[in-house]
């Protein structure tokens, strides 16, 4: 597709839901099988829901699962395992759920005692709902993308940039499928947009980290707030 | 506008986001039912968050159940009940609790049967669901107590007046229990608006204080809450004297007011006056319900927020106390754990001995005593003000109004 016939970009913006599902375990053995019966929505709520969830932003822990072997069952080495689980790395979520299927079961093996250590507070199994609604805002090229992006939502950060690698996995987000229409100018932003590493660091730093860069690669001062 | 002076507190990026997910709910009618106009945490938050629905284009609506004293007697323990207590409940107050509801449920039913949404607060109106036969809308029980542990037979009493509901709402995933419908976690927040929020002069906050014989140039703790033996006052006055062999300038502040629908709170004052003695530097003081600025007031002259809660829903004067920039001792309890994070917002103590070391950690710190008080302020800020409430609801009558799947698309 050319540049004159890129379509307009519309921004979109989410809310997401925590849905309970009743499913409490106090047992490493106990997650595998829950890890093991997990949809997909309940995976990508404890590895990337919270990010839009209620919780301190200086987190020790990058996903639930992690946090809750370290600071319930008291398993450092486990939990420092799984925490370094980048979700990014898996084209799926299943693919995910059996990555972190294999570090409980290796652990479990290596670490007998952990089948019978048992947390005094509960694991609970969460899902995600999610409404996706739209704005009024629209850009039609990557310059006036650079000046919307520090004015938006953490949300809509969040749907554009995170929630997007599901919908289109091969482009990353919903930035650089659009971007990619537009030349040495695109390409440039996809490749830098590529590097970045939303699984870290807070939606609020994630959204300045993304208005730098349209900032240095535009030249204009987009990233001023 | 209201919604404007919201944005200027939280953001306008915050309050746009209100707008664009509130219009697929224009013209909709949200009715919200509790049991006090005064008093407690659920009032407060509704009395923001009905008008700011309104300003969204929501026809929003606030209805009150009346009840006699039995009714609440019994209400309060159905409370107690649910938070762990082994209160068994007798008959004749459960013919009364059940009577009520169908009473009111007559009284509201017009508003009620029509309506697009209906969120039921708690236990004591949770039986009209069953007394408003022809129901259009999607019915809500909004549950805001800790009912982790709940006594049992009394669960498994109210447990079928709540069970038909569409779905069902708790302030943190360790409180739901076992239904058969969707169950949704929303944490509560605080209006920053409020007269028991908005930032007040020094002097008024001084005159406060000297009104009651608080001396603002010592050190001071202040415990906001009602009377209740989960709020644990007495453990609090026991931390304050454990803390005071070392810190003799320490005073104490126990501040509460009374709810219309809570007829325990004198006799847990009198156990608290009774704790504190002759100790001039104990401050037990029951206020008037709508004593906002009062609380304000005490809260911001606090070195150290308390709330040594043994069982907690969520902990709203945490969060007060939190958005005046004080760091808070909290129990390790309910949703004070969402909120007051070691070394950062505070700290979780689970004994008065434990409050008490955390009373003298900070206040030989006063540096710590600042830069935790910022952190937890902006904590809140992005967190538990009433803007992030009102999204989750909206979110939440948007999900039900359009099938609750994982993934509702709007556009």
């Amino acid at each position: 597709m050319s540049v004159d016939s890129a379509p307009p970009f519309s921004i979109r913006d989410c809310a997401l839901l925590s849905i309970a599902t009743g499913w409490r375990i106090y047992t490493l053995g106990e997650l595998r099988a829950g890890v093991a019966a997990a949809d997909d929505e309940t995976i990508y709520f404890h590895f990337w829901g919270s990010l839009l969830q209620p919780r301190f932003e200086e987190r020790e822990f990058n996903n639930d699962f992690a946090a809750w072997i370290r600071h319930d069952l008291h398993d450092a080495k486990l939990a420092e395992q799984v925490a370094v689980v980048d979700p990014r790395e898996f084209p799926n979520l299943g693919v995910l759920k059996s990555e972190l299927l294999d570090l409980i079961d290796e652990r479990l093996v290596e670490a007998e005692y952990l089948h019978f250590s048992r947390s005094v507070r509960p694991f609970e199994f969460m899902r995600a709902q999610i409404v996706v609604f739209g704005t009024d805002k629209s850009v039609t090229n990557p310059e006036q993308l650079g000046e919307l992006v520090p004015q938006l939502s953490v949300s809509s950060i969040f749907y554009h940039f995170i929630d997007a690698r599901r919908r289109v996995p091969t482009a990353g987000d919903d930035f650089s499928a659009w971007l990619a229409n537009f030349g040495e100018t695109g390409t440039r932003l996809c490749d830098r947009l590529a590097q970045v590493d939303p699984y870290f660091i807070p939606l609020t730093i994630l959204r300045d980290q993304l208005a730098a860069i349209f900032a240095e690669e535009l030249g204009g001062d987009h990233a001023a707030r | 506008m209201l919604l404007d002076e919201y944005a200027r507190v939280a953001g306008e990026d915050v309050i746009e986001h209100l707008r664009q997910l509130a219009r697929p709910l224009a013209g909709k009618r949200l009715v919200n039912v509790n049991s006090t106009r005064e008093g407690g945490g659920v009032a407060e938050i509704l009395r923001k968050l009905v008008p700011l629905a309104q300003e969204l284009g929501i026809d929003a609506q606030w209805e009150v159940i009346a009840g006699s004293p039995e009714f609440y007697e019994c209400t309060k323990a159905m409370h107690n009940a649910l938070q762990g207590n082994p209160v068994r409940i007798p008959e004749e107050l459960l013919k009364v609790y059940e009577e009520t509801n169908r009473a009111n449920a007559e009284a509201l039913h017009d508003k009620l049967a029509d309506a697009d949404v209906v969120f039921i607060h708690d236990p004591q109106p949770a039986p009209l669901i069953g007394y408003v036969a022809r129901r259009t809308g999607r019915w809500v029980w909004r549950c805001h107590i800790d009912a982790s542990q709940p006594y049992r037979p009394v669960w498994k009493y109210l447990r079928d007046f709540v069970a038909p509901y569409d779905a069902s709402v708790f302030s943190l995933a360790g409180f739901t229990q076992a239904m058969p419908h969707p169950e949704y976690v929303i944490p509560p927040s605080i209006d920053p608006l409020s007269a028991k929020n908005i930032d007040l002069p020094w002097h008024e906050v001084a005159a406060t204080c000297h009104g009651f014989g608080i001396d603002v140039d010592r050190p001071l703790v202040v415990q906001i809450s009602r009377f209740d033996h989960f709020k644990d006052p007495v453990g609090v006055i026991e931390a304050y004297r454990l803390a005071k062999a070392y810190i003799p300038q320490l005073q104490v502040v126990l501040a509460g007011g009374g709810a219309a629908d809570d007829p325990e709170g004198d006799v847990v004052f009198a156990e608290t006056r009774a704790a504190a003695a002759d100790d001039p530097d104990i401050h037990v003081l029951a206020l008037p319900p709508d004593a906002h600025r009062t609380v304000n007031a005490l809260q911001r002259a606090a070195h150290i927020g308390m709330q040594k809660s043994t069982r907690e829903g969520f902990g709203l004067t945490v969060t007060e106390a939190m958005w005046k920039g004080k760091p808070v001792i909290g129990g390790d309890v309910g949703g004070i754990r969402l909120q007051v994070i070691d070394h950062h917002t505070g700290f979780r103590v689970n004994s008065p001995e434990g409050a008490s070391l955390r009373i003298r950690y900070l206040l030989h710190q006063p540096k710590k005593i600042r830069a935790m008080g910022w952190k937890a302020r902006e904590f809140v800020r992005e967190n538990f003000l009433v803007t992030r409430q009102l999204r989750e609801y909206l979110t939440l009558c948007v999900g039900l109004l359009h099938g609750a799947t994982e993934r509702i698309e709007l556009v």
